[in-house]
């Protein structure tokens, strides 16, 4: 089995990223200025719910109890969905996702379809396997197709092409789509992607989508959306793709009224997503008349089997973590290596690849906890970035010296005369920590000057 | 009362002036303060960098030598999010489950101590300067300070207490994050700097030596006019 999330693999490690994008003024000022906005307005509609935190609550009990059995709603999901007559596929990795897809696309001879974003398809690199294959994806989201048209790499987990602003948008589009002239106003580079759009969603066969929810009592398939681009591309084509991860389903129908109202708030701010298309099985005479549906591990099945850390299988990818991030908003997304960015990918990317890559990551954040405090499925991020630096340290994979250095200050402080012995080494000058490496802190801080006394010296002598 | 000083091993080596500061206040309400000199360190370097069996042991060490201690003041309010949040989880795993549930509501940080147990917010003490609060994360998210280090300003003669913009925002320390990630935390430090900066403080305090070193390092680098000044050793004045 092969895991991989992305390009994630070869990702440089977030420091060296990070210090790249740290140097680009324009994009750190879209991610400034977009992450602001989106949060003030995540404040003022989470502000006026008065049960927010019950929410909360109940979105956890829901998310732990599908965990806890999730095998079993699994296959009441399969159940339902091929009851209704959709199809339903199991894929391991990624590299199975793909082939399934290519295979139901060319066993209806098809060259293209249409996409709705999915952040899983991202995970397993499908347009790169259906490129290869010969087959043209066409992204529909607004965001996406910027991402595509400009060879770029999605910086934001519900809003990709954050770290664009409208004028280099404009200047993409008119390049892109062969246009002569082009407006700067929102309004005009969305009817520009709409004209573009428009005539693929009218003339391709297969459409494929993700889903942020899927009921298991019922078998059917959520999306959320703004634009409308989804709903187009979940009802005009003849076939119908949706890939999701295992985790996300949810057991009943009635769950989704807890994560409907949490989900659009944490998200954009909105209270209600304008699109929300819901769907079960295929319907004669109304929409797609093949349905298929493909649950895709890659790895989630061993993060679930570690109790420390699987609640970040509760994740419902609203991005409210990114948007408070103190680190994301400095670096933006791609530093992060992976489609899953900020907090929730500092967590998940490193699991899903059973930790052997993107070990930097854990360690891409102050542990401020501002992305637990917004996490609408209360995730403590912090805690889980915690738990695996200690998976990073016991594999042996922490940097060199920082272990000796951790066991010598761990010696020092297993009791007050060893510690008043290390003092005296730090007032001569030699202080261990240095050891530990910090030139890093020197470069932009001064550090304090040592005191000739330390406080249990001045305290004996009192 | 008496009161046991837990005064965190940073503080001890390279802020003494945090202690003494304490034991004035402690000391000027009428309190005795007694130092345990087997006392070291919290564990949180160790636990949050990843090193969880070292920083068990040293939590062994905190119970031991504060076990009998009948109130625990900690100048420090990142140690007290590490004991309150990350030691019942440790105990767990060590067998010390009761051991800890008995510390945990002896435990204080130094303006909680001083208006929860001790019922005080005038210490009587004057600083007649412009003052400004950095809140530091663990005050505001894990120990849920709220406006104690306000109200305590606020009855200090003379001191005007000035608003810090964006003040729920992480100055960038991060302990080894500082480190690790050296950049991203000064980029996240210019923020806080700015800030600071923009009341026109002369001083910026918090209830957290860790951040104001960091604060502090890079406002003397930049020769900016404000300095950082732990929250007792104004109280203390
Ligand atoms: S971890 Fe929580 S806040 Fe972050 S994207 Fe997932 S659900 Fe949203």
């Amino acid at each position: 089995m092969s895991v991989h999330v992305g390009e994630a693999a070869t990702a440089p490690d977030f420091k060296k990223a990070a210090h790249v994008l740290l140097g680009n003024t324009q994009i750190r000022a879209n991610v400034r200025r977009a992450t602001e906005t989106i949060r003030n307005k995540r404040a003022l509609v989470v502000g006026e719910m008065p049960d927010w935190e019950q929410l909360r609550d109940s979105a956890q009990q829901i998310k732990r109890r599908v965990l806890a059995s999730l095998p079993g709603y699994l296959e009441q999901f399969e159940a339902a969905c091929t009851a209704a007559g959709g199809q339903v596929h199991w894929a391991r990795d990624a590299d199975e996702a793909n082939q399934i897809i290519t295979g139901i696309i060319q066993s209806h001879k098809q060259t293209e379809i249409i996409k709705v974003k999915t952040m899983t398809s991202d995970e397993t690199r499908l347009n790169v396997a259906l490129e290869a294959a010969g087959i043209t994806p066409w992204e529909t989201d607004l965001a996406d197709l910027i991402i595509q048209l400009g060879h770029d790499k999605p910086s934001h987990i519900v809003v990709p092409a954050l770290h664009k602003n409208k004028s280099e948008i404009r200047q993409l589009f008119l390049e892109k789509m062969n246009l002569t002239e082009l407006g700067d106003k929102p309004e005009d580079l969305a009817a520009a992607a709409r004209t573009y759009l428009r005539e693929r969603f009218l003339r391709v066969k297969v459409g494929f989508s993700g889903a942020n929810f899927a009921v298991a009592e019922t078998g059917s398939v959520c999306v959320v959306e703004s634009e409308g681009n989804g709903r187009m591309c979940v009802t005009l084509p003849d076939v119908m793709i949706t890939m999701l991860g295992i985790e996300k389903i949810i057991p009943s129908f009635n769950d989704l009224e807890v994560f409907l109202q949490l989900l659009p708030r944490s998200a954009t701010g909105e209270r209600m997503n304008p699109y929300n298309s819901i769907w079960t099985g295929v319907t004669p005479g109304d929409g797609p008349r093949e349905f298929h549906v493909i649950l895709l591990d890659n790895g989630r099945t061993k993060v679930l089997a570690d109790p420390e850390s699987r609640e970040t299988l509760h994740c419902i990818r609203c991005a409210a973590c990114l948007n408070t991030c103190p680190v994301y908003r400095q670096t933006g997304g791609h530093a992060y290596g992976s489609i899953y960015s900020g907090p929730i990918g500092a967590i998940l990317t490193p699991q899903l690849q059973s930790m052997e890559h993107s070990q930097s990551l854990p360690y891409a954040s102050s542990l401020c906890g501002a992305c637990y405090e917004v996490c609408p499925v209360k995730i403590n991020i912090p805690e889980i970035l915690i738990h695996l630096r200690g998976k990073v340290v016991r594999n042996g994979d922490a940097p060199m010296g920082e272990g000796l250095g951790m066991k010598m200050a761990a010696f020092a402080m297993s009791d007050g005369s060893r510690l008043a012995g290390a003092q005296k080494l730090v007032q001569l000058g030699h202080t261990p920590l240095e050891a530990i490496g910090l030139p890093g802190w020197s470069t932009t801080r001064d550090l304090p000057s040592i005191p000739k006394q330390t406080f249990r010296e001045w305290w004996n002598k009192r | 009362m008496l009161i046991s000083l837990f005064v965190a091993c940073y503080n001890d080596t390279l802020f003494p002036e945090t202690g003494k500061a304490v034991v004035t206040v402690l000391e000027r309400l009428g309190h005795t303060v007694e130092f345990r000199q087997a006392q070291t360190c919290c564990g949180q370097m160790h636990y949050n960098t990843g090193y969880r069996p070292e920083a068990i042991g040293i939590m062994k060490h905190f119970l031991e030598v504060f076990r009998d201690a009948e109130v625990i003041c900690v100048p420090s309010a990142s140690c007290v999010a590490m004991i309150r949040d990350h030691y019942p989880k440790m105990a767990a795993e060590a067998g010390l489950e009761a051991e800890v549930a008995a510390i945990l509501p002896r435990v204080f940080e130094f303006t909680e101590l001083l208006i929860d147990k001790l019922g005080v917010t005038d210490v009587g003490a004057t600083y007649p300067h412009a003052v400004t609060v950095h809140t530091s994360c663990h005050s505001l998210r894990s120990l849920h300070i709220g406006d104690k280090p306000q109200r305590l300003l606020k009855a200090v003669k003379g001191l005007t207490l000035i608003e810090l913009p964006n003040a729920d925002q992480c100055c960038g320390f991060g302990g080894t994050f500082a480190i690790k990630n050296a950049e991203v935390s000064t980029a996240m430090l210019n923020e806080k700097m700015n800030a600071i900066a923009q009341t026109g403080a002369e001083i910026c305090t918090a209830g957290d030596n860790s951040c104001l070193m960091h604060i502090n390092g890079g406002l003397t680098r930049l020769d900016a006019p404000a300095r950082c000044l732990h929250i007792a050793e104004i109280l203390a004045q």
